[in-house]
């Protein structure tokens, strides 16, 4: 398709996001995966003088469970219910999702709450007697992607580095991955739609990248939920990463940037597993890609160290790109915690260039 | 190499662009009557060697067609040339010489 129809179709899909005081709720995995995305949110929210508000006591929107088929869509809704009830009690009505697939839980829940008034009220007793607690519908939902692209001019006006090989002046070259729940269920929820998300386009030609186009540029990265649980299962989810890999080498990616709790985690982790399996690395000279969410991306774009970001748990090593975009970083820090103990290195991959 | 417990599975999916078509053309130049195959599958359905074997005409042409020729090289001595797959095709297509033309083919290409 001509850029200038991309642009058309981006412009029928643009959502409203609020522009201060958010009620924010984390992913139950994403802490586990890549820890330091969700505190460098936190973190660049604060430096561009917004107000995030977060109640400790909130939980799990029971998404993960709902999409393995363990969890009832009832109880989902009560969960979500509850989350609401925070959001009201703390005196805030625009809430902003971590995770990808609450985000598609919340934005379900509200769709259905809209043509289905009863189950609403419904869910409403069940909340009242298991909690005794009431709430008020989000004036505004937004993921917290969505927040980040609405500040993408704010971040590049205020960072220090940007996604040009300071080597050689081209631009990095980015491949987008979209979790399948941002805008695959409701198109008109997410920024661009489900066939030309623009949410994270947008955030790499602000930074300066330029987006690679490729054939599977829209099939799922492998998590697929049941894919994955069950641990024969899993050759599914390495293969249909396998494939994206396949598809994407090609047009030689320098980095693969996403914005859910499950695609970084296994675009990034399945490359050092596919490399051990058949010898198979998608990098240059035997290196992986490196893999990021949006938030880590911002942080590298604003400054911050490296390792304050947590990128020193990925599988595939990201130095490759902090040396393209010239971010100086301390390989003997790499493996040191905040007060400089040492936390452990993993092993050597067989055929993944590690540092 | 590491067992994780499960494994990678082939792509079914079929790549025209990097299919080996040196195959199709040559079979094709032998037994032009390949065209008209309309994929009814009558020949196998009437196949002798497929009662007792997994042999399968039909799945032969179009595994070529799809530029995926390697797959077919043990295929093919399965089949017993009774010609029954010739006599009901409803289109008339040399059946019995497109097997010759395909073990030809794989003498000359390999």
């Amino acid at each position: 398709m001509k850029q200038e129809g991309k642009r058309l179709i981006w412009d029928e899909y643009q959502k409203e996001i609020a522009d201060d005081n958010y009620f924010y709720v984390r992913s139950c995995v994403r802490q586990n995966f890549f820890p330091g995305a969700e505190k460098t949110f936190l973190r660049y929210m604060k430096e561009m003088g917004r107000n995030v508000f977060e109640n400790p006591s909130h939980t799990t929107c029971s998404g993960i469970g709902y999409h393995s088929d363990i969890v009832p869509f009832e109880t989902a809704m009560t969960m979500v219910a509850r989350q609401f009830a925070l959001m009201t009690e703390a005196g805030y009505e625009n809430f902003v999702t971590s995770c990808i697939t609450s985000f598609g839980l919340y934005s379900e829940v509200l769709e259905t709450w809209l043509h289905f008034p009863e189950v609403e009220e419904k869910t409403r007793v069940h909340l009242r007697n298991a909690t005794g607690r009431e709430f008020v519908k989000p004036k505004n939902l937004a993921h917290a992607s969505d927040v980040t692209y609405k500040l993408r001019t704010e971040i590049s006006d205020a960072g220090k580095y940007r996604l040009i090989n300071q080597t050689t002046g081209a631009p990095i070259r980015v491949v987008e991955h979209i979790g399948c729940h941002y805008s695959r269920m409701f198109p008109s929820k997410g920024i661009g739609g489900a066939e030309y998300p623009y949410v994270l386009v947008g955030m790499i030609e602000e930074w300066g990248g330029e987006v690679i186009d490729y054939p599977e540029r829209r099939h799922c990265c492998g998590f697929g939920f049941r894919q994955y649980l069950v641990k024969a299962n899993r050759g599914y989810s390495v293969s249909a990463s396998k494939k994206k890999f396949d598809s994407m080498r090609p047009y030689k990616p320098e980095l693969i940037l996403t914005n859910c709790p499950g695609c970084p985690m296994f675009l990034d982790r399945w490359q050092y597993t596919i490399s051990e399996m058949d010898g198979t690395t998608y990098g240059e000279n035997g290196q992986g890609i490196p893999v990021m969410t949006y938030e880590e991306l911002a942080g590298l774009i604003l400054g911050y160290d490296p390792w304050d970001l947590g990128l020193q748990v990925h599988q595939v090593p990201v130095e490759s790109l902090l040396d393209k975009m010239g971010i100086p970083y301390d390989p003997e820090k790499k493996f040191l915690d905040k007060d400089g103990n040492f936390i452990g290195k993993p092993k050597s991959p067989s055929f993944l260039k590690f540092y | 190499m590491i067992d994780f417990g499960y494994t990678l599975t082939k792509d079914r999916q079929f790549d025209y662009d990097h299919g080996d078509f040196r195959f199709l053309r040559l079979v094709r130049s032998i037994e032009p009557s390949l065209d008209v195959c309309i994929g009814c599958g009558s020949c196998t359905a009437t196949c002798s060697a497929s009662q007792f074997t997994n042999f399968n005409i039909r799945k032969l042409h179009t595994v070529i067609r799809r530029g995926d020729p390697e797959s077919i090289k043990a295929e093919l001595k399965k089949c017993m040339f009774c010609g029954k797959c010739q006599l009901v095709c409803p289109r008339g297509v040399n059946l019995r010489n497109l097997i010759l033309a395909m073990n030809r083919a794989i003498e000359q290409l390999g």
